[in-house]
């Protein structure tokens, strides 16, 4: 996880538009304004476009934090290295 | 004429009819076009019936991971996309007491669920550059009923449920989505309902003719252009008169 940690953080921050001082490794779905369901789907096409993976609507539906979606990521790149 | 220069589009079923004529009306206008059918083969020859820059996939709109990675592929080859024609759909008329299920199942598939599939996706890649435009294709008969085509007409009634519903979504997102409500048109869908029904629609129709696949089509090119920035969350009738 972390190796990806730093370009997750990144993607969060452009995606959501988050300020610098938010603790985005910590933050989970609805914490903030930003991160509702519209939020979502704009951080959903944005993780799948920077780690160049693809949700299933089950994914894109338990994606309930940071750390989750780290996890998703760091198994679905994995499972297409297999 | 409408600019859609620099546009990339993507159109599903949109083999024949009204997807067709909407290929090609888009595609006069300047803009890339993907379109879509469930035969790869039929896709791509009606591609190549199109001048201009379009390209035929086959696509299964009731898969939704099918559509999800099409719609992804799409945006990935093209580096964007901009304009989402929801136009895949089914006809199977039947009176109320001889609907068999597998018409109920397969119709609700197709027409509501595969619209959903192609709506979700389509969002899904508008969303990073916060623009795009989606159309969905209603239905006169979804608002006001036909005998024999209970089904076809749920289904069309919920599909402009699902452009207002998403325009209320997308809005802040700077997607529009609209709905286009064709009535009597001369398609592959309707050349099978006999002169006399034919007769009896055109005598209900104030314009006095069928409609043509390229009036609906014309229609959707005004609503996916910049002409039409400020209009969302609506349902427009391409029907003649037919509603009134």
């Amino acid at each position: 996880m972390a190796e990806i940690a730093g370009k997750l953080r990144e993607v969060f921050v452009e995606a959501l538009d988050l300020d610098e001082d938010v603790d985005v490794e910590n933050l989970k779905y609805r914490d903030i304004e930003a991160w509702d369901s519209v939020g979502h789907m704009a951080l959903i096409a944005a993780l799948e476009d920077e780690f160049d993976v693809q949700f299933d609507t089950d994914q894109v539906i338990d994606m309930s934090s940071f750390k989750v979606a780290a996890d998703m990521i760091t198994a679905l790149q994995n499972s297409s290295d297999d | 004429m409408t600019d859609l220069r620099g546009k990339v589009a993507l159109v599903t079923g949109g083999t024949r009819g009204i997807g067709l004529a909407t290929v090609r009306a888009l595609a006069e206008a300047g803009a890339e076009v993907v379109l879509t059918g469930r035969d790869e083969a039929k896709a791509k020859e009606a591609a190549a019936s199109v001048e201009g820059a379009v390209s035929g996939q086959a696509l299964d709109v009731t898969d939704a991971k099918a559509v999800a990675t099409l719609v992804r592929a799409v945006a990935k080859e093209h580096g964007r996309l901009d304009i989402a024609v929801a136009n895949a759909g089914i006809m199977e008329d039947a009176l109320l007491g001889m609907i068999r299920e597998e018409v109920v199942e397969r119709t609700l598939t197709t027409n509501v669920a595969g619209t959903i599939h192609t709506v979700q996706a389509a969002a899904r890649a508008m969303m990073r550059k916060k623009s795009g435009v989606i159309i969905v294709l209603a239905s006169v008969v979804g608002e006001q009923g036909s005998a024999g085509q209970t089904v076809y007409a749920a289904s069309k009634a919920a599909v402009a449920n699902i452009a207002l519903s998403a325009a209320k979504e997308l809005g802040r997102s700077g997607i529009r989505v609209n709905a286009v409500a064709p009535g009597l048109i001369e398609t592959a869908l309707t050349e099978g309902l006999g002169e006399d029904a034919v007769a009896a629609n055109i005598g209900k129709t104030p314009l006095g003719r069928l409609g043509r696949p390229e009036d609906v089509a014309n229609a959707i090119r005004f609503l996916v252009s910049a002409e039409a920035s400020f209009i969302t969350g609506q349902v427009l009738g391409v029907d003649g008169g037919l509603v009134l």
